[in-house]
Parts: structure tokens; C-alpha cells; sequence
């Protein structure tokens, strides 16, 4: 559904951002992007949704070439929650930031209403219907961001760093409803330092550095692999790190309570 | 050396004038100085709040009403000028784009010197040691647009710590930078404790990252402080977390398997800690 063949990418100024960068992503798969500060992951998504276009190979989204689709063409099945939220927040109020995208898209008020009252209940944000969004916390300001894209639910949804800023309620919020879009035939991919979060989340992952992609692999693969997420500046989540200090390496347990388990019949041994 | 209370807020109460309600409720806090302290809590849980309240631009650029009494170092914020809390008082932003604005990393860096008044040469000097500590002296002519996040980061933090503050206040420092140099900003961040004597406290969600480097935990949850002590002791009782801090794995197996009856020698903080115990089985 998503394939990147040979793209690299050179900023207006020369620089290489990215670089021989070859990548199937199937519909229905979640994918995590992760990679150290500065490894490309943000200009690789940029080129999913058609922000930039590759100075050279060609990126695929649903059979077309988006170098020949425009950004509002692509943006009707391609959501993206970016970062900063900053950069993403211009409405005066909450409520007219989530049905900016809902009244731009066209679609009729009776689905409109539905989803508006969708979103808000599913991220709290009822309560901050008039205020302006920018007046609020760091964490309130990425929900408003999340419920502004989810509320017109395309079929690709790109997240980058959404944990940021987020409470763990919420992240458990955001980790079932990751899995809810899954269920429901939506493509996720989503760029995450938190590596907790990511192995709750068990999505396929693509390590890059410096541009280039360095291996695609499983979660426990990827964060078994001392070496490599050394080299793209992740440390393993406590539980491998955990399992790994007690002489295990492979199947390692993926929630609490599994490996509560495990080490309680270790010691009843 | 015994450390002395650098902050402390007596009986503080603040409302916005923009809001129905007390946004921090009957706070009384003492912060030590030479100690690292955590403050966490979930969103709208009055954590900026309570950092503006430190910093002084909570009463002077956000009305409301202003209860009891909060003393940074000595001075009472109420009644001090903006300059003399800056002196004493350093703030790095959650977006360090918020903070940097000149053309250049070194000149950035410098502005904090030079409204102070001090002779160029000991400003240079200052500077350019700075940038050692920090690691960004090949940065030094990047304009801000330049830098990475991480970079960003380090460039204001390099311009608060040039000014030699007592007290370093982060808000979020690690959310936007990759885990390994999130975890070698909280050494430097040890270091400058330990070894300067700086007080540094701490807003985080993640508390995987920062809880080994902690002297003390403050949880925050509906302007009230709920919890305030080591994170050992935080930890070790149920009613003292509550279910949006992300408490580190290592430290939820624990209380797990502590609540099924295994033995610990002491509360589990971190990875280390927890092999440890487990090995001794």
C-alpha cells in the first residue's frame, strides 16, 4: 500500500536527508519508524503524505506516484499528527480546530456531529470546546492534535511522537486505540522515542540512521540486538534489559503480568 | 554536607484569574539544594503552575489570586523583581525553540551574560567553556534552524547555565530527544549537581528515564501534592502513586511480585536493582 523505491532525498540546500530508502509498509500493519535524533524518520513520513517529494526514486501510495498527487489529494486518506503540535494547531478554539478538517473534507453535519462527539469523548476534550487550543498544557494540546486527524478518519494514519507529553491513562488510552484502528483495517505508522510504549505496542520496526534505513525487524528482534540499537540511539525497554540480565534472550514475556509469572515459578523452583 | 532548603512554599495557593477553580491548592513544599527532584503528575495536574511560581512569572505575568508564600534562596518571589529571581534561577522550556532566538549558537548562549554587563573577554571565556561542557562547540555558528532537537536543547540549556544559577528548573527536558541522549543529558545533569551544587528539579512523565538520578519524587494530581520523598519510598506504598505516572517496569514487576509475597530488601527503582534482587532467589 506504501512503498518507497530508491528515494533519497536532498534538502533545498543540498544536504542529503535521506538516502536509498526501500520500504514496503502493507495495509492493516502498524510500523514503527524509530531512530536517533536527526536520523530522517520525520522527512521519511513528510514523503508519505506528500509534503516533500523525493529528489530522486519514487514513493507509491495506494498505486499513485505522489510526486503526480497533490497534498490535499493525499491528506483525505493520509492523516498525520506531527510533533510539535505547535506547528499543527491554528483554530481559536478546540472545537473548531477538530472540525476544521471534518467541514474542509465536506462531508455531511449529521457524520460531522458524529464524529466530533466521537473524538471528544474519546480524548476528554469536552471541556475544552471554547478554549483556545493554544492556550493549553503541552499534553492537552497533542490530544486536541490526535482528535483533530482521527476525527476524519483516514485510512493511513501517521503519528509522530504521540506519547509525548502524556500520562500514562492516556498512553493506555492511545495504545488500545492504536489497536481499535488496527482491528478496523487502518494503516498505522508512528515514529516513537518511547520505547515502553513500543514494546507494549509490539509493531513491526524500521531502525534508521543518517538518513539510510539499518534493519526491519520485530520487536524483540530489534531491541535484543545490543548492537544495532546502540547505533540508533535506543536503549532496550527495562523488561528486555530485565530478562536479558537474567540469561534470557529469546520469547521474552511481553506484559507484567506474563513475566510476573515467569519469575515467580522460577523461584518456586 | 547537609543540603538547606533552597525553595520552599508555605501554605500556596494560586487561581487564574481565567479559571473557576484553585489551579494548586494549599502547597507546602521544601526543595534541598545539591538535590535532583522529580516533580510528576497528569496533564493540568498544576505542574507548570508550580513551576511559574518558582520563576516569578507567576504574579508577575499571570493574574490571579495569590495565596500564602513561596521563598527561592532566600528572596520571597512575591515582592522580588524578575532580575533578582534570574540571577538565582535558571528555566529551560519543554520547546527549546521557544527559547533560542539569536543568529548564532555562541551568540545565544551569550545574551543572558550580556545583559548582566560583563566584559566581553569573560564572556567569551564563559561561553566557549560552556559549549565544552555541553558538547556543542563545533556548533558554534549554526543558526538555530540548524540544529536538531537534541542540539536545541543543549543550546538553551547552555544559555541558562551560563548565568551560573542555584537552582535549574526542566521542564520535560527528555521528551524530544532519542532514549541514549536522554540518558546522557541526566548524567550531565547528575554531574552538575554533584559537582556544582545545583538544584535541579525536574517535570517528567517518563519516569523510567530519570527515576535513578532522583533524590526526591513530588507527585502532583489535582493541584494537591500527593506524594513527597525518596522514589524508593514513593514507590513501596500503593496509596502513594497514582494510575497516570508512568512508574518505571522495573519498579510495577516489583510491586507485583511483591504483592504476591516475594521478598524484597528494598523498593525497586530500576533494571539493575531488579536483576539483583531476582538473582538472590
Amino acid at each position: 500500500m506504501i512503498e518507497f523505491n530508491q528515494v533519497s532525498y536532498n534538502h533545498p540546500d543540498g544536504t542529503n536527508a535521506l538516502n536509498d530508502i526501500n520500504l514496503k509498509i502493507q495495509k492493516n500493519s502498524i510500523t514503527a519508524i524509530v531512530g536517533n535524533n536527526g536520523a530522517g524518520k520525520t522527512t521519511l513520513v513528510k514523503h508519505i503524505n506528500g509534503l516533500l517529494k523525493p529528489t530522486t526514486g519514487k514513493v507509491i501510495i495506494q498505486n499513485n506516484d505522489t510526486k503526480k498527487l497533490s497534498v490535499a489529494e493525499l491528506s483525505r486518506n493520509i492523516g498525520m499528527v506531527f510533533q510539535n503540535s505547535n506547528h499543527q494547531l491554528f483554530a481559536d478554539t478546540v472545537k473548531n480546530e477538530i472540525l476544521f478538517g471534518l467541514h474542509n473534507f465536506g462531508f455531511d453535519e449529521l457524520y460531522i456531529k458524529e464524529r466530533y462527539e466521537f473524538v471528544t469523548d474519546l480524548f476528554d476534550l469536552k471541556k475544552y470546546e471554547e478554549i483556545s487550543p493554544l492556550k493549553l498544557s503541552g499534553g492537552e494540546k497533542k490530544k486536541v492534535c490526535l482528535a483533530s486527524v482521527l476525527a476524519w478518519n483516514p485510512d493511513i494514519l501517521i503519528l509522530d511522537e504521540p506519547t509525548v507529553g502524556q500520562d500514562e491513562l492516556q498512553k493506555s488510552i492511545l495504545l488500545d486505540f492504536i489497536n481499535s484502528l488496527h482491528k478496523n483495517d487502518k494503516t498505522i505508522i508512528i515514529i516513537s522515542h518511547d520505547i515502553e510504549f513500543l514494546w507494549r505496542l509490539q509493531p513491526k520496526i524500521v531502525t534508521m540512521s543518517d538518513g539510510r534505513i539499518i534493519e526491519i525487524n520485530n520487536t524483540e528482534k530489534i531491541f535484543t540486538n545490543k548492537e544495532l540499537i546502540d547505533q540508533v540511539g535506543l536503549i532496550a525497554p527495562q523488561i528486555v534489559r530485565i530478562f536479558n540480565g537474567l540469561g534470557i534472550v529469546n520469547d521474552i514475556p511481553i506484559n507484567l503480568n506474563d513475566a510476573a509469572k515467569m519469575i515467580k515459578n522460577w523461584s518456586n523452583e | 554536607m547537609s543540603a538547606k532548603d533552597i525553595i520552599k512554599f508555605k501554605d500556596f495557593s494560586f487561581k487564574y484569574s481565567s479559571s473557576n477553580n484553585n489551579i494548586l491548592e494549599n502547597i507546602n513544599l521544601n526543595i534541598k539544594s545539591n538535590e535532583i527532584t522529580v516533580l510528576a503528575g497528569p496533564t493540568g495536574c498544576g505542574k507548570s503552575t508550580l513551576l511559574r511560581s518558582i520563576v516569578g512569572l507567576i504574579p508577575n505575568m499571570y493574574d490571579g489570586e495569590y495565596v500564602g508564600e513561596v521563598t527561592v534562596d532566600g528572596i520571597i518571589i512575591k515582592d522580588a523583581e524578575i532580575k533578582d529571581i534570574a540571577k538565582r534561577v535558571g528555566f529551560v522550556f519543554q520547546n527549546p525553540e521557544n527559547q533560542i532566538f539569536m543568529f548564532s549558537v555562541e551568540r545565544d548562549i551569550a545574551f543572558g551574560l550580556e545583559n548582566l554587563g560583563i566584559e566581553q573577554s569573560r564572556i567569551k571565556e564563559k561561553v566557549s567553556k560552556m559549549m565544552e561542557t555541553l558538547n556543542i562547540s563545533h556548533l558554534a555558528e549554526k543558526a538555530p534552524h540548524e540544529l536538531s532537537d537534541g542540539q536545541k536543547q543543549r543550546t538553551a540549556l547552555a544559555g541558562v547555565l551560563a548565568m551560573e544559577p542555584k537552582i535549574l528548573i526542566l521542564d520535560e527536558p527528555t521528551s524530544l530527544l532519542d532514549p541514549k541522549t536522554a540518558s546522557e543529558f541526566m548524567e550531565l545533569m547528575n554531574r552538575l549537581c554533584k559537582e556544582k551544587g545545583i538544584s535541579i528539579i525536574i517535570v517528567e512523565h517518563r519516569l523510567d528515564l530519570v527515576m535513578k538520578y532522583a533524590n526526591r519524587l513530588v507527585i502532583l494530581s489535582k493541584g494537591r501534592i500527593v506524594s513527597n520523598d525518596s522514589p524508593r519510598n514513593v514507590f513501596k506504598y500503593k496509596n502513594k502513586i497514582i494510575p497516570e505516572i508512568s512508574i518505571p517496569f522495573s519498579t510495577k514487576l516489583y510491586r507485583k511480585l511483591a504483592e504476591s509475597d516475594m521478598k524484597f530488601s528494598k523498593a525497586v527503582i530500576d533494571v539493575e536493582n531488579m536483576i539483583d534482587e531476582i538473582r538472590k532467589k
